[in-house]
């Protein structure tokens, strides 16, 4: 355990130490400030039938910045390991393949949550301003972020696992980026079958996060997503554990 | 302190080592000694618990690097080739964060880190950042980092490559004092560097040892020093004529002028058999002649390297046998 927090507070530590943490930040409250100022201002046009909350985590402006986030916050987890050889003295020291993994996991969902805090601000801001709860009910705001913790924790995961495969940081980049969407993308499938309680809307409602978001925002909370992403982010951690092993007998 | 024996691995079809055994006594420094490619790196970073061996055994300090790992690791200090260090961190930060990881106590973490930055002569840069550092900086980082948990084991890569004269001197003298404290084993493909600072030298090629021996063992094994030239400078009055006679002497093959400046003549002696100097002193005590200079010039690292590298070695079932030497020097 002590040997995760020393690494895990490196990996952090790190993190902020380079410009890119900053950047990323910067960049997503912009980008999410303009989406909720969006949001508010429909308001002005009359009554709407969905919530600041609803169309906050609902528009492209939530979700383009989302998925870009992925890449970039996991790409040079491993990477830059093996690329400067780092790796070499990490593991030479008294240390775990597992305690690894997981501090690296937990280092970047740490970053991921802190990058994410701060829109929380918005709804509070809201609130002072105008004395009106963003939100139909409360479990809309907790909803929301515990999904979004949710598939952070997946995708996360997936750009671990993706890191994990290769010494160059873009390879690792466009791949995650690339399996990211082909699992966000899964939720345009039902715009085409169309059909309600098919299989395919089964499926769909499991692991497409625009479908999710859109109950999750309203305060109605699934079972089904919590369970396969808790599921996933464990194969995934699962697998970037043997790739990083790997080494050991790749030739 | 390091047991190796058998040791066997390959890189898809490339046998990067073949068969190596060797063993490193207590207090022992020894220099691995071998052209690039000869598979250096990989035995070390084999020995340091970073590559597992295809076959074969190694044992640090009694423990086998496989099986109990995190015990062999805990008593080798590993400096890896280039050292690659976190550019982000800053130097004592880092230290502090590799001697947490080498398990060292939590309240002794500052004053191992103070010890070792005292002895790598970095305390005046504990605060830059390790990317803003200059190679022989990064180096000394390397070699703290090493250092930090004050392990019985040293195992350098390269530990000067890629620095300027200064700095591989500065390194050399930093070894040279490591070596009261410590078992030091260290590769490099410079051989001045080994014959200064190593008491053994293990002579690599293709994966194999070739050559296992003191830098003075490995000299008379090549034979080289027999047919080393001897230099004489002496007052003569006719250098022809002295050279003719030198010649004549027993166990003399041949001498020659190599120039002559006020009144001071150079001659090169080839010996027939054994060291002739004293013959030569005797001879110019004779004579009458004032001697400035009577030298027998040894053959250097860099000459037997070549020759047991090329095979062009005295005896050539060498290689044979000193890997059976090394087999026999195991406890």
């Amino acid at each position: 355990m002590r040997v995760f927090w020393i690494l895990w507070k490196r990996e952090v530590g790190s993190s902020f130490k380079t410009p890119m943490a900053w950047v990323i930040l910067f960049f997503l409250l912009l980008v999410t400030g303009f989406n909720f100022y969006a949001g508010v201002s429909v308001l002005n046009h009359g009554p709407t039938e969905v919530t600041v909350v609803e169309s906050f985590f609902n528009t492209i402006f939530f979700w383009f910045p989302f998925l870009l986030l992925f890449p970039l916050l996991t790409m040079r987890l491993y990477s830059e390991e093996y690329r400067s050889g780092t790796v070499e003295p990490l593991m030479t020291a008294l240390v775990r393949d597992t305690q690894v993994v997981l501090a690296k996991f937990f280092g970047v969902l740490f970053l991921y949550a802190v990058l994410w805090l701060p829109t929380a601000l918005y709804f509070v801001i809201f609130w002072l301003q105008t004395r009106l709860t963003a939100a139909g009910a409360t479990g809309a705001y907790f909803g929301a972020y515990l999904l979004l913790l949710l598939m952070g924790m997946f995708y996360l995961a997936l750009g671990c696992l993706c890191s994990s495969l290769t010494r160059h940081q873009i390879t690792a980049a466009v791949t995650t980026l690339a399996l990211i969407s082909l699992f966000f993308l899964t939720g345009l499938l039902t715009f085409l079958s169309g059909s309600v309680g098919t299989l395919m809307q089964g499926i769909t409602v499991t692991i497409s996060p625009i479908e999710q978001m859109t109950q999750f925002s309203r305060g109605i909370i699934d079972t089904r997503p919590i369970v396969w992403y808790l599921v996933m982010t464990g194969l995934c951690l699962f697998f970037t554990l043997h790739s990083f092993q790997s080494r050991r007998w790749r030739k | 302190m390091i047991s190796v024996q058998g040791l066997s691995k390959s890189y898809g079809q490339t046998e990067a080592v073949r068969d190596l055994s060797f063993t490193v006594n207590k207090g022992e420094v020894v220099g691995f000694l071998g052209p690039n490619g000869a598979g250096k790196s990989t035995t070390m970073r084999i020995l340091s618990g970073y590559l597992p061996a295809d076959t074969g055994e190694v044992r640090i300090a009694g423990f086998d690097v496989f099986t109990q790992s995190v015990k062999a690791r805990s008593r080798i200090g590993y400096l890896p080739e280039n050292v690659p260090l976190y550019p982000e961190m800053r130097v004592g930060e880092y230290l502090s964060y590799r001697a947490a990881l080498k398990g060292v106590r939590s309240r002794r973490v500052a004053e191992k880190v103070e010890d070792a930055l005292q002895l790598c002569g970095l305390p005046h840069v504990r605060r830059q950042l390790i990317g803003t550092l200059s190679k022989g900086y990064r180096q000394r980082v390397g070699l703290a980092d090493a250092l930090v948990n004050e392990p019985d084991i040293l195992i350098l890569d390269e530990p000067t490559i890629g620095l300027d004269p200064e700095q591989i001197r500065e390194v050399r003298t930093l070894i040279k004092g490591l070596a009261t404290r410590h078992t030091i084993l260290l590769s490099s493909h410079i051989l001045s560097e080994v014959e200064m600072t190593c008491s053994r030298v293990l002579i690599l090629n293709k994966g194999r040892i070739i050559a296992n021996g003191t830098p003075s063992q490995l000299r008379d094994r090549t034979g080289l020093s027999l047919s080393n030239p001897v230099r004489l400078e002496a007052m003569v009055p006719d250098p022809a004529e002295a050279a003719k006679s030198l010649a004549k002497l027993p166990g003399i093959d041949s001498a020659r002028v190599l120039g002559s400046t006020g009144g001071w003549s150079t001659f090169e002696i080839i010996p027939s058999g054994n060291d002739p100097r004293c013959a030569l002193f005797e001879e110019s005590v004779r004579r009458g002649w004032k001697l400035r200079e009577l030298s027998a010039r040894e053959s250097s690292l860099e000459e037997i390297f070549t020759s047991f590298v090329s095979g062009r070695s005295i005896e050539p079932e060498n290689a044979g046998s000193t890997a059976n030497q090394s087999g026999e020097a195991r406890p």
